[in-house]
């Protein structure tokens, strides 16, 4: 960027920090843009003719005569359908060697949908991983965040879940992302042919940390462009967000802000719901649904990035190896899509709830039937029934590598009841019992054979 | 009121929403500001003062705000308007009618009239020339969806008026003159049917507030049938996230016998509020077979909605509560989450480097609290009618640990605690709460024990303590069964805990989401109660523990169906002749 005439410029800081400079200005606007030393820095406290600015880039080598220029307006992106296809870094600078992007200038972080002109989700997302159709239906204008222990493989999920979302735009909003999942994310896209309705931001673990508190609003900023301007349904990737919150905290650590729990911002809730309140249907067509990541460390949910996640997003997505199939599994216990009800039984088939709800019930009873035997206890037939349940609800429906479609899981679920559950067992409501209980021979019978009566439900 | 010289100021600090101003002139706490950013306004709110700098916590962003840029104070405190008009409405924590804005987006600055001041309405006169009145008397009423509005003396008029004149019945606006009083001075006041309140002041024209005694229906039977509520009773729902806060407060906004229900949306998704919007105006009210809507007032301040506002949004709907409850009117309150709320002042008094009380919060929050619940209650009007405020809130304690501040804080102010638990919602036992670790406090009242001992079941308290005995019964056997192992413990243990997995799977745990189980009226659940306390009192035999699981889950499976059909129907009594049938089994004398 340039200087223009009426920009203001300043060569006298009095103070510096490891992530912000001070110095004396007039005239200043809060949260404008300002360049130190030819980094980019922005306006987070003004205190009488004192002025605060967070840089960016970090204030490694900035002296306290560096050269300071105001822009007099907040981080913007310029947008266009020429976003489309490419790759930007948190300023919204190209990074693929293309040409700058001509278009209209938008401020990043803009203002908030008025709570009535929202139009309530109702698009079922098909992923084809049953963790996710079956048991977490994913709604467009929805925002979950997967959780996810470093180690696993969550941004190869998300990259699967982008590509069969049929989404018109997948706009990757990456925050400390390694060098080889930034060329991952390329190939995957490149490969499946996707790459033209692909936008990224991508702030990479060789930049600056500060500098990814830009990336969720400026790939929101073109995600709204997408969705509103163009009314196209735009899915958002956000990973990850552990290191977003990471950055933020070293900014309000710097000014000396009283941390809350965990050295978090005691702002943590609303920064966050600032980004994830962005997703949303809009009554013309378009929408904007946010998958994003947060990772974990030692699975521990209750570390203050998590859980105000879990308090603002719609649900989340727990991936688990599962060490009896030896796979990653959605864990059907951790894992919740708040928005499911819009869309299963409605835009699924009726049985959808009760298919769901009975097969981790009984996913439950087969936890406790493992805790019984570890404890050295013998098990009942009950337990070994539900054990081997477990086994091939885990293999045909909860792994992450099965791709089938709703219907198909809903009735692999009625079959897996069939073969190891009596009716009662699985209680599900009589009318749904009459229409989907499998014809074929199952444990039913087998017991009848056996033991006394059992008696009919009506 | 008389007439002041307006107060200015200038912008001298600006860290987020938090502004320091330096005032020409007197301000006063809590008074309201305007500051002058190039078209728009921003409202702000006065929060400290200190010589001649106030603090002000301005409801919307501070973005390209700069120094000097002027201020105007108004010389009142945040206010809301009331009057004919505020069911059925969306406000934002300020009071503005969501409906009325332009555009997709939020506009910084616009604020919008909360009431329709062109809609007339049908008055009828309650008083006559000459007759003595006061704050909150009633002089007349409109039919506003069917609930008589009662429209009232201003609640700031002190001491006693006389009627000097008032309109017949007529059509009028809310700004139309219905009636003129006059002090014993002889000063005239004309009174419209809309006056404004400011929010954090609690309204008391009432003559007293006993202690609540009256039962409020749910239609929750975790609620109803082992921990009720009180009409003009508090509680509170505490649970981690993903644990059914919402989706119970939903319930109980649909489903609970209330004239007026008015929902607080304070810092949570804006997803959740569409839902009720697009909801409510198509559901029908159980009750009176009109729309829900049409009792319903929502105040929507979304999580990303500026924070200040948030802080004022439970203030604005408590306060519009408060004002239906003078017309003697029944009205719940619900605020999800107060956490926000909480943290909301937390980031405030942030800001302004206040000396932290634990987790950084506030130190008086502890009192901030205490002070909002207390403003619920039943009341005897001065005109000796009754009027209500139930009032339940939701809390999101930090890492679900109910030992934190705003928790330990409510936990003090609230009667009824209504735990979910992330195990209960984890197994998806839903409602999630906790029938052991929830209390009703009201159950240790006197007047509320013979209240329901009269009204529902003579019996009813009694069974409500057997109830929870063979809950507490069932855990204990479930504990020993899970140290010393199926067979490491006598039969009676297996019994006694499926005893009390009868009342976990059909009176405790309830689909929200289904047609039929979602709401019980009291009448069903003591059917219910009474149906499964007969089971559980009754001796069942068995070889060997492993019978006991299949057999109850049988019982269950009956019970199941007979809850998920229409009460009374065909099919719930063939299902009640099916469990009659299993009961007889295994039953011994
Ligand atoms: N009574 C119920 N019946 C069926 N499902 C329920 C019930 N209560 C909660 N759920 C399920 O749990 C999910 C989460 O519930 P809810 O949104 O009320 O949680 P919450 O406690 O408000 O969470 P947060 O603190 O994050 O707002 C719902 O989307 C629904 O799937
Ligand atoms: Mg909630």
């Amino acid at each position: 960027m340039e200087t223009q005439a009426f920009q203001k410029i300043y060569t006298r800081i009095t103070s510096i920090t490891k992530a912000t400079c001070s110095l004396k200005a007039a005239g200043v606007g809060y949260e404008e843009l300002a360049v130190i030393n030819g980094k980019l820095a922005q306006v987070v406290k003004v205190i009488g003719d004192e002025v605060t600015l967070q840089v960016f880039g970090g204030t490694e080598g900035i002296p306290t005569d560096a050269e300071v220029v105001f822009y007099g307006k907040p981080p913007s992106l310029k947008v266009s359908d020429e976003l489309s296809g490419r790759f930007f870094n948190s300023f919204g600078l190209p990074i693929d060697d293309g040409p700058e992007v001509e278009g209209e200038e938008r401020e990043i972080g803009g203002p908030t949908v008025n709570p009535v002109r929202r139009q309530q989700p109702s698009e079922l997302i098909a992923t084809g991983i049953a963790g996710i159709d079956l048991n977490n239906t994913l709604v467009s204008g929805q925002k979950i965040p997967f959780f996810a222990d470093p180690d696993q493989p969550y941004n190869q999920v998300m990259a699967m879940v982008a590509l069969r979302a049929k989404a018109d735009k997948i706009i990757l909003g990456g925050m400390g992302l390694t060098n080889d999942d930034y060329l991952f994310f390329k190939n995957v896209f490149d490969q499946a042919g996707a790459l033209d309705r692909i936008v990224s931001f991508v702030n990479s673990t060789e930049d600056p940390p500060v500098e990814r508190l830009l990336v969720p609003d400026m790939a929101l900023t073109a995600a709204e462009y997408f969705a509103v301007d163009k009314n196209q349904d735009v899915l958002v990737l956000l990973t990850d967000m552990t290191l977003y919150a990471d950055a933020l905290a070293i900014v309000s650590n710097r000014m000396d802000q009283i941390p809350s729990k965990d050295s978090m911002p005691g702002s943590l809730y609303s920064d966050l719901a600032r980004i994830y309140e962005k997703a949303v249907q809009f009554p013309e067509g378009g929408s904007i649904t946010i998958v994003a990541v947060t990772t974990l460390s030692g699975g521990d949910i209750t570390h203050s990035i998590p859980d105000n996640t879990g308090y603002i997003t719609e649900g989340q997505l727990f991936l688990r190896k599962d060490t009896d199939i030896g796979k990653v599994i959605v864990d059907p216990f951790r894992s919740l899509s708040r928005l499911k009800q819009l869309v299963i039984g409605k835009k699924t088939r009726e049985d959808h709830p009760s298919v769901m709800n009975t097969a981790v019930r009984l996913f439950a009873d087969a936890s406790n039937a493992k805790t019984k035997l570890e404890n050295g206890f013998d098990l009942t037939d009950y337990d070994e029934r539900s054990l081997e349940f477990a086994k091939e609800y885990s293999r045909k429906l909860l792994a992450i590598d099965v791709n089938i479609d709703i219907d198909e899981m809903l009735d692999t679920g009625w079959k897996l009841f069939n073969k190891f559950f009596t009716k009662a067992e699985a209680g599900i409501k009589e009318n749904l019992v009459e229409k989907y209980w499998p014809e074929e021979e199952g444990l039913e019978q087998k017991k009848s054979g056996k033991e006394k009566e059992e008696p009919t439900e009506a | 009121m008389e007439e002041k010289v307006s107060t200015k100021g200038k912008v001298k600090s600006i860290i987020a929403n938090l502004v320091i101003v330096e005032v020409d002139g007197p301000v006063s706490q809590n008074e309201i500001c305007y500051i002058k950013l190039q078209e728009t306004d921003l409202m702000a709110e006065v929060i400290k003062v200190s010589g001649n700098t106030a603090y002000v916590q301005v409801f919307e962003s501070t973005r390209s705000l700069s120094i000097n840029t002027e201020v105007e104070f108004t010389a009142h405190m945040l206010e809301v308007t009331l009057g004919p008009g505020l069911l059925s409405k969306n406000y934002d924590g300020l009071q503005n009618d969501l409906n009325t804005m332009e555009g997709i987006f939020l506009k910084k600055g616009e604020y919008t009239k909360a009431l329709d001041e062109s809609k007339k309405w049908d008055f009828k006169p309650l008083v006559k020339e000459h007759d003595q009145v006061e704050a909150g008397s009633w002089l007349g009423e409109v039919d506003e969806n069917h609930q008589p509005h009662r429209i009232m003396v201003p609640f700031k008029m002190q001491g006693t008026y006389k009627v000097k004149s008032i309109k017949g019945e007529g059509a009028y606006t809310v700004k139309d003159t219905i009636a003129v009083i006059s002090d014993t001075e002889g000063n005239e006041f004309p009174i419209t049917m809309t006056q404004t309140w400011p929010v954090k002041v609690p309204i008391r024209v009432y003559n007293n507030k006993p202690r609540p005694y009256r039962l409020l229906e749910t239609g929750v039977r975790t609620i109803d049938t082992l921990n009720p509520i009180t009409e003009g009773g508090t509680g509170f729902i505490p649970g981690p996230f993903g644990s059914g806060k919402t989706v119970l407060q939903h319930a109980l906004s649909k489903q609970a016998e209330a004239d007026i229900v008015i929902v607080a949306a304070c810092g949570e998704r804006a997803n959740e509020v569409v839902e009720l919007f697009t909801e409510f105006p198509e559901l029908d009210d159980p009750r009176t077979g009109r729309k829900l809507m049409e009792r319903t007032t929502i105040i929507a301040n979304t999580s990303n909605m500026p924070v200040a506002a948030r802080e004022a949004s439970v203030y604005t709907a408590m306060t519009l509560a408060e004002y239906y409850r003078q017309m003697g009117l029944k009205v719940l309150l619900l605020a999800d989450s107060t956490s926000r709320w909480a943290q909301a002042l937390r980031e405030m008094s942030n800001r302004m480097e206040e000396l932290p009380g634990p987790d950084a919060y506030p130190m008086d929050l502890t009192a901030i609290i205490a002070s909002f619940y207390a403003r619920a209650g039943y009341v005897y009007l001065n005109n000796d009618k009754t009027g209500s405020i139930t009032f339940i809130g939701t809390v999101s304690p930090a890492g679900g640990n109910l030992k934190e501040p705003v928790t330990e804080a409510t936990k003090k102010a609230a009667r009824c605690f209504y735990a979910l638990s992330q195990q209960r919602a984890d197994s998806k036992r839903y409602p999630a709460i906790d029938p052991i670790d929830s209390y009703s406090k009201y159950l240790e009242y006197d007047e509320v024990k013979e209240y329901m001992n009269e009204n529902i079941d003579e019996k009813w308290t009694d069974n409500i303590e057997t109830v929870k005995d063979i809950l507490i019964r069932g855990r204990e056997a479930s504990e020993q069964i899970d140290i010393l192992g199926d067979d490491g413990v006598p039969i009676d243990y297996h019994i006694a805990y499926w005893k009390s997995e009868i009342i976990d799977f059909v009176i405790l745990q309830q689909d929200a989401f289904d047609d039929i189980d979602a709401s019980t009226p009291i009448d069903r659940q003591k059917y219910m109660l009474h149906k499964i306390l007969t089971i559980c009192h009754t001796n069942f035999e068995f070889e060997s523990f492993e019978d006991t699981a299949e057999y109850f889950k049988r019982i269950i499976n009956e019970l199941k169906q007979m809850n998920y059909s229409e009460f009374e129907s065909d099919k719930f009594k063939n299902h009640e002749e099916q469990l009659e049938k299993i009961i007889e089994e295994r039953k011994v004398d």
